[in-house]
């Protein structure tokens, strides 16, 4: 599949040389965008196909309060370049007053922007996402934003392929975020560099598409920049009707060439990675690095335990940041704070299954706080339509507006110096979430569940 | 972009694995809006404390470094968001070059695209490296990309390799926008015959 999309794009591919590939479409955000307009606009060149490009402020907005003023006043700085720079260049915006405004990762695919055999670029690392539909999407640096925006081409070299092959069906409370942080456990963060991957398997068909997109969005955590799954009738059945995808005939016409697009029956990987589903357990992580990640029933490993001198080392420094013991049982590490949200957990699927976890149950009272912010404010207004907005409230969760939020905190959600979190994000990086706090990924259901209980637990036991 | 050619300057060593971008340039520091200025924020969290004191632990505060302007890493540098704000404190600091066993995907484009030379060893040369740094004050290093060969001051010689195009590309400071551009008409064509557009059939 990934060789089939890069041969549709080839502008030039000439010996010695990376070859140019055609971008379909690009998608920008606030904070790695300015710098390349302003290179842009300082060597005189023109966005070339602003009908292409994409804009949404997402990681710096407040996700409360929005009719008032920011008080981060560099922050409103940075929006206020994007909704210049596409003013001036003509491309489409959606900020924090429009309806449609989210993540980038959740309203592509949401608005149907996304779809199947494209060639989608972000300057984002999590852009993998929208490989979820069978597109080569990749995250990229600010110099080739600007390039794409002057060209809406880039030079890349071929990746090697790797087939993450994930059969057998998951156990009930077992979700897409176990899968990928299991596979992610297993390859280890370095484990992908350098190759496209392909997700396939029983499991990853049995996904839905939201499903889906969180494993294709953790992908760079194990090291590949790009990610994908072969479409199928969960994907089409989820992109019929949204606003940029065709309708009727053509509809039908575009279906008939992206069901193409499947790798061939026999079709060769550089590597193969294969996982049985049924053997994965809720993952939780201990350490500084997706990487680093237990099963809920077991235990914080001892840095002993290690092969590796360096890895050793690595695991004794994770410890000492994250202040656990070796031995401790995952179970037994009790949580201040809970985030549901971010580019990998936040769409309606995710919200549903920590609604039901939480539904009829009271956040426990040795929590600090706990959060819930939408994808999307489409997803918002769905899940207000469907009452889990209610549900999340009467528990005692804050519900917030649309953004990227305490994943990487650059507004005002931050997770405080030496406190501990559940969520659902996609980094457990030092000081992603703030300085000083201490991450542990995991599943909007294992959240819900911690956030209810004050510390991780097993979330099959509670036979949802 | 500036060119690389040779360069002779002192080590910094930091020895850890897995150093990702975000230990580099702390999100905070990404609402900027300039390409300048992040070398006094590289590796902001580790290397100050409380208030911006200089947290002498840290390897960057330590007077033997001073003035180092390569940087030695351990395996997976750069990994985690795509953040070019990275190279760009990397060289605003003084940094010419990195040195590490491997490095991440996308920060290894976003350094050449600056001019910033990464430069892929085998683990035990690394090691090996790391060795001769801690042991000699003032360690220092020649790298010359020409012939792609690393040397010091003790005889030690060694070879590493760059892709061609992207060896050109760094030697001669190389604007790859300018490069794609000169294939406008094969770029022009390709939209012609495959008329890609984004149609919104439903207002939004």
């Amino acid at each position: 599949m990934y060789e089939k999309i890069w041969e549709s794009h080839l502008v030039a591919d000439e010996p010695g040389q990376p070859a140019l590939i055609y971008i379909d479409r690009h998608l920008v955000h606030e904070v790695t965008s300015p710098q390349a307009f302003s290179g842009l606009k300082a060597a005189g060149r023109k966005v070339r196909r602003p009908d292409l490009t994409f804009a949404v402020t997402d990681h710096c907005v407040p996700t409360k309060d929005r009719h008032l003023p920011l008080l981060d006043r560099v922050a409103a700085a940075q929006i206020e370049a994007l909704e210049r720079n596409c003013r001036e260049t003509g491309i489409m915006l959606f900020n924090m007053q429009n309806p449609n405004q989210g993540i980038i990762h959740v309203i592509g695919p949401e608005l149907g922007i996304t779809q199947p055999g494209q060639t989608i670029v972000c300057g984002d690392s999590h852009t993998a996402t929208h490989g979820a539909f069978g597109a080569l999407a990749f995250g990229i640096g600010t110099s080739e934003i600007e390039h794409v925006l002057a060209t809406q081409c880039l030079r890349q070299f071929k990746s090697k392929t790797m087939l993450v092959r994930v059969d057998g069906l998951l156990a009930s409370g077992v979700t897409a975020k176990d899968i990928i942080l299991a596979v992610i456990g297993r390859m280890g963060i370095a484990g992908g560099t350098g190759h496209a991957i392909e997700y396939a398997g029983e499991a990853i068909r049995a996904l839905s598409m939201e499903g889906r997109m969180t494993v294709c969005n953790m992908t760079i955590e194990g090291g590949a920049r790009t990610g994908m799954v072969a479409p199928d009738d969960t994907t089409f059945a989820y992109l019929e009707g949204r606003p940029f995808v065709p309708r009727g005939k053509d509809f039908e016409s575009a279906v008939a060439q992206w069901k193409s697009l499947a790798s061939d029956p026999g079709a060769l990987f550089d590597r193969v990675l294969e996982l049985d589903a049924a053997a994965i357990a809720p993952q939780v992580t201990w350490g500084t690095n997706p990487g680093m990640v237990a099963d809920v029933t077991g235990s914080v490993p001892d840095p002993k335990s290690f092969r590796h001198a360096v890895e050793e080392k690595a695991a004794e420094r994770a410890l000492a940041y994250m202040g656990l013991e070796p031995g401790t049982r995952i179970t037994d590490i009790p949580l201040d704070y809970v985030f549901i949200g971010s580019c990998t957990n936040s769409r309606l699927e995710d919200l549903r299954q920590a609604a039901q976890v939480a539904a009829g149950r009271k956040v426990s009272k040795t929590l600090k706080s706990a959060l819930v912010v939408p994808g999307s404010m489409r997803v918002k207004a769905q899940a207000e339509k469907e009452g889990l907005d209610k549900i999340f409230r009467d528990a005692g969760f804050e519900w917030r507006d649309a953004g990227c939020s305490m994943c990487l905190a650059m507004n005002a959600d931050i997770l405080p110096s030496g406190e501990r979190s559940a969520s659902t994000s996609n980094r457990n990086f030092e000081g992603r979430q703030g300085k000083g706090g201490r991450t542990h990924l995991v599943s909007p259901a294992m959240a819900a569940a911690a956030a209810i209980e004050g510390h991780f637990v097993d979330i099959r036991e509670w036979g949802l | 972009m500036q060119p690389f050619t040779k360069h002779t300057g002192i080590v910094l060593p930091v020895d850890r694995v897995n150093v990702d971008t975000d230990q580099m340039v702390p999100k905070q520091f990404l609402k900027w809006t300039t390409r300048d200025g992040y070398g006094r924020v590289l590796f902001y969290d580790w290397r100050y404390l409380e208030g911006e004191k200089p947290n002498p632990d840290f390897v960057l505060n330590q007077p033997r470094y001073e003035g180092a302007s390569v940087l030695l890493a351990r395996a997976n540098f750069g990994c985690g968001s795509s953040r070019e704000h990275v190279p760009w404190a990397i060289l605003d600091y003084g940094f010419r070059a990195v040195i590490a066993p491997s490095f991440a995907d996308i920060f290894y484009n976003n350094s050449f695209k600056n001019g910033l030379l990464l430069v892929t060893l085998p683990e035990a040369e690394v090691s090996e490296l790391f060795e001769r740094t801690a042991k000699n004050e003032g360690y220092r290093l020649t790298i010359d990309l020409e012939s792609e060969t690393i040397m010091d001051e003790f005889g030690l010689r060694l070879s590493f390799h760059i892709d061609p195009f992207r060896r050109e590309c760094l030697l001669k400071g190389l604007d790859d926008i300018g490069l794609t551009l000169r294939w406008a008409e094969r770029i022009a064509a390709y939209e012609k015959a495959r008329c890609p557009s984004a149609v919104m059939y439903q207002p939004v």
